[in-house]
């Protein structure tokens, strides 16, 4: 096991890249993109949430063992969206 | 192998290292929290069975005479919540899991002991949450708390029985991280994955099941209390919610769940037969993926409960065929018990028994299911008592019989002590007639259109009922007559030397009860699990007073 220590800096930047995002996410707000609006939203949403994964939870620097557990777990989510979604998405092909 | 001894020269084990209560609420070896476990669960089994006697109670008559339409409603959701979340859910793995899982790989405990500990009491904290809401007047949702009655219109204790069922789940949580965390990493030198009893495969597919599971019920729970308490739109159309998301989020974890109960079921089943057989488990890489499979598969069917919710029949299709899929390593594992049977030397001891009803009622239990994933019988039978009696056969006659099997087999190892031959076979079969007569009836009203959760019924129903009734009643003594004569052995039972039934795995080679710390040494392993040759040197097998011979082939003519 290697412990890998991350620096301060990057830290901050990650910090700092979290806070410019933020600053985004509420600027897109107020320009209307149509049916663009969730999409723009969320992918900023996703994008942050990665970054907080991986280096403020160690993920980007952490043993094979642990990212397997991540993308397994991200693809159960993809099962439970994805399965429910085939409900709601095929209701009105009968008419 | 050095012994330890007490100053008397008794031999030291885990039982008698220590003493006075505080040894036990504070301690983390993990074959006491198993012991605190089974008497937890042994109390919450007892009371769901009690709201079983006045579900059966009143059903012997086709009026409502006996309660309150509103009684009958809780007592059938109290009934299913307990013996689900409270019962089965921690069952197998937080008794017999938790005792055994250790011994088996060669360990001195589970890698987290005090999170082992944590569990209980949280499991104890959930219990009583819940049955706090039981005194309060209980809860009438049914233990599915279906949207927006859940939400909205019911007025009995949704939030308070929701958050115990919610804090339960942490305490399986730990119980599920504990074991893969213990299965991964603490194995003895030389125990490879193949090497592994299926006991072990079993519970590591539980595990992960549960950790993929379980907070999804735990998040749908809390936004059932939002809805309620807040009235955040989720689930509620009144407030632009959608009732059905509400029913695929429980479901993705409640089908899962059921797979909670029977995996760790089939695990215990595996052993048995190859305890009882003589034989290697044929098949055994098979039965390991099986278990796998099942994990997996289990988790893409859920749409199989919904198929007259206004899912969309094309999503109903799509889980109709995946649900036929996830039978398969359910029969692979079906047909390999059976293929391990054959030409073996089956000795028909009491754990035995209880396994070859596993196998006959689970089957049944999984058939029917097949039958209900077909989407067009299950129009006709959908919320009819053919889904009660089909979930009964599996649960009841598949997880609890394992349940019961796993313990007979391994209670001279977690006592001690022997419990007496003939009552053990007594109940084993008692209970057999028992399920049968309760719940075989439940088919047949199903498929004649009696549907569950009514008090009262049309009078031509009667006679099934009737009968149903009184299997409950045979069912009910046939618990009984174990607790009576498990509580009995401990003071009064034969001690039970270290390998009772002349089996094979780590957990008989040290003593019966295990010192503290397991094993004086940890072993070396070098060979695969059953090695059940003919030229194998037998255990003694003399505790159980019965003549075993040494050599395992010369079991053939031996009914001991
Ligand atoms: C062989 C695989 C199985 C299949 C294909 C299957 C299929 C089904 C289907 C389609 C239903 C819904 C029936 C309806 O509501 O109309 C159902 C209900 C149920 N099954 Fe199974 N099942 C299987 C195994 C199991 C096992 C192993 C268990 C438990 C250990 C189980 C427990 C339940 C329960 C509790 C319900 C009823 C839930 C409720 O509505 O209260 N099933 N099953
Ligand atoms: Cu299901």
């Amino acid at each position: 096991m290697s412990e890998h220590v991350t620096s301060i800096t990057t830290y901050l930047v990650i910090f700092f890249a979290l806070l410019v995002l933020t600053g985004v996410t509420v600027g897109v707000a107020y320009v209307d993109l149509g049916p663009l609006n969730d999409v723009v939203a969320m992918a900023i949403a996703v994008f942050k949430a990665s970054l907080v994964v991986l280096f403020f939870m160690h993920v980007k620097n952490s043993r094979r063992m642990t990212k397997i557990t991540v993308v397994s777990s991200l693809f159960w989510l993809l099962i439970l969206f994805g399965l429910t979604l085939s409900d709601y998405w095929t209701r009105g092909f009968l008419g | 192998m050095s012994e330890s001894v007490d100053t008397f020269g008794r031999r030291l084990h885990y039982l008698n290292a220590d003493f006075g209560v505080k040894s036990w609420l504070l301690t983390r070896d993990h074959k006491r929290i198993a012991l605190l476990y089974l008497i937890s669960i042994t109390i919450f089994f007892a009371l769901g069975g009690l709201m079983a006697v006045g579900i059966r109670l009143e059903l012997a008559t086709p009026q409502g005479d006996l309660v309150q339409p509103d009684t009958y409603n809780r007592l059938f959701t109290m009934h299913g919540v307990l013996m689900i979340f409270f019962f089965l859910i921690p069952s197998i793995p937080a008794v017999l899991g938790n005792f055994l899982i250790p011994l088996m790989i060669g360990a001195k405990d589970l890698a987290f002991p005090k999170l082992n500990l944590a569990s209980w009491y949280i499991y104890n904290i959930a219990g009583f949450f819940t049955l706090w809401a039981v005194a309060q007047g209980g809860v009438d949702t049914g233990w599915t708390f279906y949207t927006p009655y859940s939400t909205t219109y019911s007025n009995s204790y949704v939030i308070a029985t929701a958050l115990g069922v919610f804090i339960s789940g942490f305490s399986s949580i730990l119980t599920a991280v504990n074991f893969i965390v213990t299965i991964h990493r603490m194995r003895a030198p030389g125990l490879t994955w193949f090497r592994l009893p299926l006991f072990i495969w079993a519970h590591y597919a539980t595990s992960l099941v549960i950790i993929l599971g379980t907070p999804v019920i735990a998040v749908t729970i809390l936004m059932v209390a939002a809805e309620r308490l807040l009235h955040i739109g989720i689930f509620d159309p009144a407030l632009g919610g959608d009732p059905v998301l509400f029913q695929h989020l429980f479901w993705f974890y409640s089908h899962p769940a059921v797979y909670i109960m029977i995996l760790p079921s089939m695990g215990v089943v595996s052993e048995l037969i190859a305890a009882f057989t003589r034989k290697r488990i044929f098949g055994y890489k098979f039965i390991a993926g099986a278990s796998v499979a099942i994990a997996v598969l289990g988790f893409l069917v859920w749409g199989h409960h919904m198929f007259l919710s206004s899912q969309s029949v094309y999503a109903g299709m799509v889980f109709s065929v995946l649900s036929m899929l996830v039978a398969v390593p359910s029969a692979i594992k079906v047909f390999n018990w059976i293929a391990t049977m054959y030409k073996g030397s089956v000795s028909w001891d009491t754990p035995m028994l209880y396994a070859m009803g596993f196998i006959g009622l689970f089957t049944i239990g999984g058939l029917t299911g097949v039958m209900l994933a077909t989407l067009g019988i299950d129009i006709h039978v959908h919320d009819t008592y053919f889904v009660v009696a089909h979930f009964h056969y599996v649960m009841v006659g598949g997880a609890i019989m394992g349940y019961l099997g796993g313990l007979h087999f391994w209670w001279p190892k977690m006592t001690g002590r022997l419990y007496p031959v003939f009552w053990s076979k007594f109940a084993a079969i008692i209970i057999f007639v028992g399920f049968n007569l309760t719940f075989f009836p439940q088919f047949l009203l199903g498929y004649l259109g009696m549907p569950r959760r009514y008090h009262v019924y049309p009078a031509d129903f009667q006679v099934l009922n009737v009968m149903s009734s009184a299997g409950a009643t045979v069912l009910g003594v046939g618990y009984l007559i174990p607790l009576v004569y498990f509580v009995w052995s401990m003071r009064y039972g034969k001690r039970a030397d270290r390998n009772p039934w002349g089996a094979i795995g780590l957990e008989w080679n040290t003593g019966s009860p295990p010192p503290q710390h397991n094993f004086h040494e940890i072993p070396t392993v070098d060979w695969d699990a059953y090695g059940y040759l003919p030229d194998t040197p037998a255990g003694t097998g003399e505790s159980w007073g019965i003549a075993v011979p040494t050599q395992r082939q010369d079991r053939t003519q031996d009914d001991g």
